[in-house]
């Protein structure tokens, strides 16, 4: 739009025209108060804290409301308008119980920096203050009615912002209250967005509420570890006895991918970390039984019975199964550990999507694949399969607010009536399992439409959404598990009928994406190079086995047929994911680092107390591909980061470590000692290493040493280090040439919004808004269609 | 049923047909009903409009914004539907006279509201009617029924070829929607509150679509217009303050009641002479004079015209026309805490200086009242009156905060007098002490 000749405060600028004049000063460098105005949410005026005073209208007016015009003189500041907002904050205080110092938001309030800004600290009033009683909505919301300034910014966070639509305002006047949609509760996603969102302290949540003041905690910023979308979580950690307690997760800063978005697990889901099951001491099965030991005497049994096996019968009788939940650094170590230390391709993990396949059909289009922010801009998107808001939280979010604010277009191919068909332009509802069916349609073929068709979805429907389809630009295409292996290709084909079509592939866990692109499979090198082509790597590391490597089924038909001596399982739970026969693994040696005794403990012989991602340093990698940090938040005791745990494992095999991490300076005094070596410190502290031309990589536990190697060798990922570290995501590429797998490898993780595969179920708040949940039966969908 | 009374001086208009059985729609048709309407469609838009704002007819409902002007904002073109809504959600303390219209002229409006709709071509029309004046509903369904079964509504109106459809709606009992963007949500089946402004109703109002939004008794002064002519209408009031309107005098007088006058009648004369004169005998205090969110006059400033500039000269307003006439026994501040009750009652709430303002200050006086005021009480209620003037979202809070500035600068000896544990000087029994209580 045309630009537009305005003066503020007697500076003369210009801004697009349309432009609100709250958000022209905020442009400007110039700080206009306010409650209600949120950016992204319909406006409100309610507040009048952005009085300004423009030239040639009488009254004050809000800047939050108005639209910037032609030769506009504005006047952000003067004594009427400083008077205008003090006595607002005076009147908001006049009800607002002044029990800051017990009060959550005490220190992050808004109300309270207003008071400070403008003066307020009279008490006009000696009247009594109108009270309320604070009720509890639901396992995690808790609103404190008094505290509640009424911006109406939970309400419309959660009916625009999460089209869940479970807050409302009930009776009127002084009366006034934000009221939950069932009665006395919520019945929602229980994402808690409300409670970030509030800039007061009166919705508070049930994790943290009371438990300390935010000053007495360190913020850290890194990714959350629950599902593939990568978002940005705020730790707020605490010193506790036993090293750390994460006491609040939120999105404070939302410069992340996820904005303003944060979902029920990745603001609550992090107490795990401290659940009383977690294993803090290495465990060795003695007679039968796991019995405490010492990390010394773990290290030397797993060592010494590694390089037997290997010594007599080689590499190919150990198997090692990585996890899409540790950091990338760990999955390409691990498996730079298995086919250089062990000398086995003997390497898999939980595949949730079929990411090789996606990698052979994009064939080298190196600029194909979407990232989180262009789901968020993309003029028309395309969503096949999965269902978003309850596996893609944050890409249901993008998705949804794209169609809201950008008015884009959306399409929904579906087997079931998931709730993104609320924003769709348009809707397939197809029988369950035509997925790939539908990508014919797509691509031309309309002998597929007798299976297509169906009362919801008849013919016209399906052949007009091919049309719209065709039509349009810049489409973003997102698919599910439900494509796998040849159907990808033909999908890609039919995109690349669409001018600059991007494609989002999803895996469900965190770390799915890195899991696969570092190379945990039998056939596959990082960056989706078949190990028969891996050159780069070969030279790199010195050789490496030929042959392609055992999957998880076969590792388990192996270990049944005496073939398989040892299996090494990091941070993954196999038996309960791929319902293995726990006799299976007998009479072979079984290593697993974890956190809890999980079905898989059953049959190790060794159990080694690892930490999760909140506690060590590295990189994620979401679903689209884009590459994050995750900084420590601190440590546990008594457990170790599974980067630690595989160094030492090498190192006790006789391994010289710096061919496996090539660390320089630092020294093997450093070992298990350096304390900073992966805290977030030592992390921001390689920036200005980095910056001076000078060594960052301290000991063979720094990750970043391995992150220099993944930059070097793997396709796709030679993104900005800088960048990264100053906590900006960086999208990766799929350049290797992938290959094609058997389908049925890939097992979907089938979670909603409040489960989280082994891992949720050691979540106290997830396991409460479950237990809340069967107590109360709840209607998917709150709002009306 | 009110009584209906009247005086010499009145020029009846809008008033004419009261008690006159005008309900039935053969006796309206007989008293020169619907005349006007089919005059007005062989007129046309522009013609109607321009006749209008000749008339110099000005919005009754208090802003007394020039009516035709207003429908002449309404764009021609338009992809969606133009309204034409009738705002009989009156509520202001102290007026009565939408009620007298549709008690006893209901088809009127009716008209009034086709003829709005002829000037903007649209081809539907609300009647949305106070959720208390339940009783008037019943009227307004039997007078529109009637116009349908005449033909004088729906498809090919009087044979015309033009379609128009009338409904009527009832609130649910706020004075807020009264505003007419809150009037248009409510109708629309939402909470009672104001819209954020531009876009105005006559670009986007109900349902989205140009929407004319007038008060009954603007819409029901429409017809005669028509009838009778602009300039003859204009030549009633004076310069820009065109035609008649429906004064309601009450409290203190002999003779209260609604009361047709010209614009610009002398109100002291109002007061003395056509209601009467103060009732038993006592002196005249103060005078609200158009409904309770106008400041108030004291006995000395009531020899003033009523008009809207000639009011706004003399500080206050003409408002809705709610004359509320107070003698000297009563006690200002009493009364400045029965208006704030009424505001605080009906503040929706929206905007923190209305919603907080309007608390604060009926929690003040009423402790006030009650003999536990202290000197501060005094200022501060100015204080906080002043800081709501002008900074609320809608009016509300400017009427809430008006009369109560005035009545701080205009009575504060009384004030004082109430201080220092003095028992209130007008109650003879006593004042029971309110407690604080959370609406």
């Amino acid at each position: 739009m045309a630009d537009v000749n305005i003066t503020l405060d007697g500076k003369k600028l210009t801004a697009p025209a349309g432009t609100l004049l709250i958000e022209a000063c905020k442009n400007a460098g110039i700080e206009v108060p306010s409650f209600c105005y949120y950016p992204g949410f319909s406006l409100q005026g309610a507040c009048r804290m952005c009085l300004v005073k423009i030239e040639k209208v009488p009254k004050l007016q809000t800047a939050c409301t108005t639209v910037i015009g032609e030769g506009m003189i504005v006047t952000t500041d003067s004594p009427e308008i400083h008077q205008a907002r003090k006595s607002m904050v005076e009147l908001l205080l006049g009800n607002h119980p002044l029990d800051c110092p017990v009060c959550d938001a005490g220190g992050e309030c808004e109300l309270q920096d207003m008071t400070f800004a403008y003066g307020a600290a009279e008490s006009k009033y000696i009247d009594i203050k109108n009270h309320r009683e604070e009720q509890q909505w639901s396992p995690v919301v808790y609103f404190d009615r008094p505290r509640c300034i009424l911006c109406y910014r939970c309400v419309r966070v959660c009916g625009e912002g999460m089209d869940v639509w479970a807050l409302g305002i009930q009776n009127r006047g002084v009366a006034s209250v934000i009221a939950p949609n069932k009665e006395d509760h919520l019945e929602c996603e229980e994402c808690g967005m409300c409670i970030d969102i509030c800039p007061v302290g009166a919705l508070t949540s049930g994790a943290y509420r009371y438990k300390t003041r935010p000053w007495e905690m360190k913020h850290i910023d890194t990714t959350c570890t629950h599902c593939g979308d990568g978002c940005r979580t705020t730790l707020g950690v605490r010193r506790a006895d036993t090293g750390i307690e994460i006491v609040r997760g939120d999105n404070r800063d939302k410069s992340g991918i996820n904005g303003d978005f944060l979902c029920i697990k990745g603001r609550y889901a992090f107490d795990f970390v401290d659940n009383e099951q977690r294993i803090k001491q290495p465990l060795i099965r003695k007679d039968g039984r796991l019995t405490p030991s010492s990390w010394e005497e773990a290290f030397e049994l797993i060592g010494r019975r590694f390089a037997e096996i290997c010594g007599r019968e080689g590499g190919r009788a150990i198997g090692v199964i990585g996890s899409s939940k540790t950091s990338n650094e760990e999955n390409y170590l691990l498996q730079k550990f298995a086919r250089v230390v062990l000398g086995t391709n003997n390497i898999d993990h939980h595949r949730t999507g079929d990411f090789p396949a996606f990698a052979r059909a994009l064939a080298g289009k190196l600029d194909a694949t979407a990232s989180m922010r262009d789901v968020f801009k993309a003029p028309a998107m395309l969503v096949i399969g999965n269902d978003p808001t309850n596996q893609h939280p944050l890409l249901a979010w993008q998705i949804r607010n794209n169609v809201r604010l950008h008015r884009s277009r959306l399409y929904v191919i579906n087997s079931q009536p998931i709730k993104l068909r609320r924003q769709a332009t348009a809707f397939a509802h197809i029988p369950a399992g035509s997925e790939a069916k539908l990508v014919a349609l797509l691509a031309g073929d309309d002998s597929v439409l007798d299976v297509l068709v169906s009362e919801n979805t008849p013919r016209e429907a399906l052949l007009s959404l091919r049309d719209r389809l065709r039509g349009e630009q810049n489409l973003v295409i997102i698919f599910g598990a439900e494509l796998r292996g040849e159907e990808m290709a033909r999908l890609v084909k039919v995109g690349s009928a669409v001018s600059g079509a991007k494609f989002v592939c999803l895996g469900d866990y965190a770390n799915s994406r890195g899991a696969a692109d570092m190379g945990l499979y039998p056939d596959l090198l990082p960056g989706y190079l078949p190990v028969t082509q891996g050159k780069t790597f070969r030279e790199e590391w010195g050789g490496l086995p030929d042959a392609p490597g055992l999957t998880i089924p076969q590792m388990v038909d192996a270990a049944k047929a005496g073939q398989l001596k040892a299996l090494y399982v990091v941070g993954a739970n196999p038996v309960a994911r791929f319902n293995i026969d726990p006799f299976a693994f007998a009479k072979s040696f079984v290593v697993m680092q974890d956190m809890f005794l999980t079905e898989t403990a059953l049959i190790a012989d060794v159990v080694l107390p690892g930490a999760n991602a909140y506690e060590k340093s590295g990189t994620f990698t979401n679903t689209c591909g884009d590459l994050q940090l995750l900084r420590k938040a601190g440590e546990v005791t008594g457990t170790k980061p599974d980067f630690e745990i595989i160094v030492r494992i090498a190192e006790r095999m006789g391994f010289d470590v710096r061919k496996l991490v090539p660390f320089g300076g630092g020294m093997w005094a450093d070992m298990g000692q350096s304390r900073g070596a992966q805290s977030g410190e030592a992390d921001r502290h390689s920036v200005w290493l980095e910056a001076h031309g000078l060594e960052t990589k301290l000991s063979p536990f720094d990750p970043m040493a391995i992150l220099d190697e993944i930059q070097r060798l793997v396709p796709g990922y030679h993104v900005s280090r800088r960048t990264l570290l100053s906590g900006t995501d960086q999208h990766t590429r799929i350049g290797g040439p992938g290959i094609l797998h058997n389908p049925e490898l890939i097992v979907p993780a089938n979670d909603d919004l409040f489960t989280s595969g082994t891992l949720g179920r050691y979540s106290r708040a997830l396991n409460s808004v479950l237990e809340n949940q069967r107590r109360k039966p709840v209607e998917t969908e709150v709002a009306a269609d | 049923m009110a009584d209906l009374v009247s005086h010499p001086d009145e020029v009846k208009i809008v008033s004419k047909r009261f008690g006159q059985g005008a309900t039935d729609i053969d006796r309206y048709l007989e008293l020169d009903g619907y005349k006007a309407v089919q005059k007005a469609l062989g007129i046309g838009p522009d013609a109607l409009i321009n006749e209008v704002k000749n008339s110099g007819l000005r919005g009754r409902g208090g802003a007394g914004f020039n009516t035709g002007m207003k429908w002449s904002f309404v764009p021609k073109q338009s992809p969606r539907p133009k309204y034409v809504l009738c705002n009989g959600d009156e509520s202001e303390p102290g007026t009565c006279k939408d009620r007298l219209i549709f008690e006893h002229d209901p088809h009127s409006v009716i008209e009034g509201v086709v003829i709005a709709g002829l000037s903007v071509e649209s081809h539907v029309g609300y009647i949305y009617i106070r959720g208390e004046y339940r009783y008037l509903s019943n009227i307004m369904q039997k007078a529109i029924k009637d116009a349908y079964a005449r033909g004088f509504l729906g498809k090919n109106i009087f044979g015309s070829g033009y379609d128009f459809d009338v409904y009527w709606h009832g609130g649910a009992g706020a004075y807020e929607v009264g505003e007419e963007s809150a009037l248009m949500e409510s109708l629309e089946g939402k909470r009672g509150i104001p819209r954020i402004r531009p876009p105005f109703p006559a670009v986007v109002g109900l349902w989205g679509g140009p929407t004319i939004i007038n008060n009954a008794e603007t819409l029901a002064s429409v017809p005669h217009i028509i009838l009778g002519g602009a300039e003859w209408y204009a030549s009633l009031g004076p310069p820009r303050n065109g035609g008649t309107r429906l004064f309601c005098l009450s409290g203190h007088v002999a003779r209260p009641g609604v009361y047709e006058l010209p614009m610009g009648y002398n109100l002291k004369k109002m007061i003395y002479e056509v209601a009467g004169g103060i009732a038993d005998g006592r002196r005249l205090k103060a005078v609200v004079p158009g409904g309770a969110s106008t400041p108030c006059l004291t006995a000395e400033e009531v020899d003033v015209p009523m008009d809207f500039d000639s009011l706004m000269k003399a500080g206050s307003m003409l408002g809705s026309g709610g004359v509320v006439v107070l003698d000297d026994s009563t006690c200002m501040v009493k009364f400045a805490l029965r208006t704030m009750q009424f505001y605080q009652h009906e503040s929706c709430g929206w905007c923190i200086p209305c919603r907080e303002g309007t608390d604060w200050l009926k929690k003040t006086l009423a402790r006030f009242h009650a003999g536990e005021g202290v000197k501060k009480d005094i200022d501060n209620i100015q204080y906080l009156a002043e800081n709501m003037l002008g900074r609320t979202f809608c009016p509300l809070g400017d009427a809430a905060a008006m009369p109560t500035i005035a009545f701080i600068k205009k009575f504060r000896k009384e004030f004082e007098d109430h201080l220092e544990g003095r028992p209130c000087p007008f109650e003879k029994e006593g004042v029971v002490k309110q407690l604080p209580v959370f609406a």
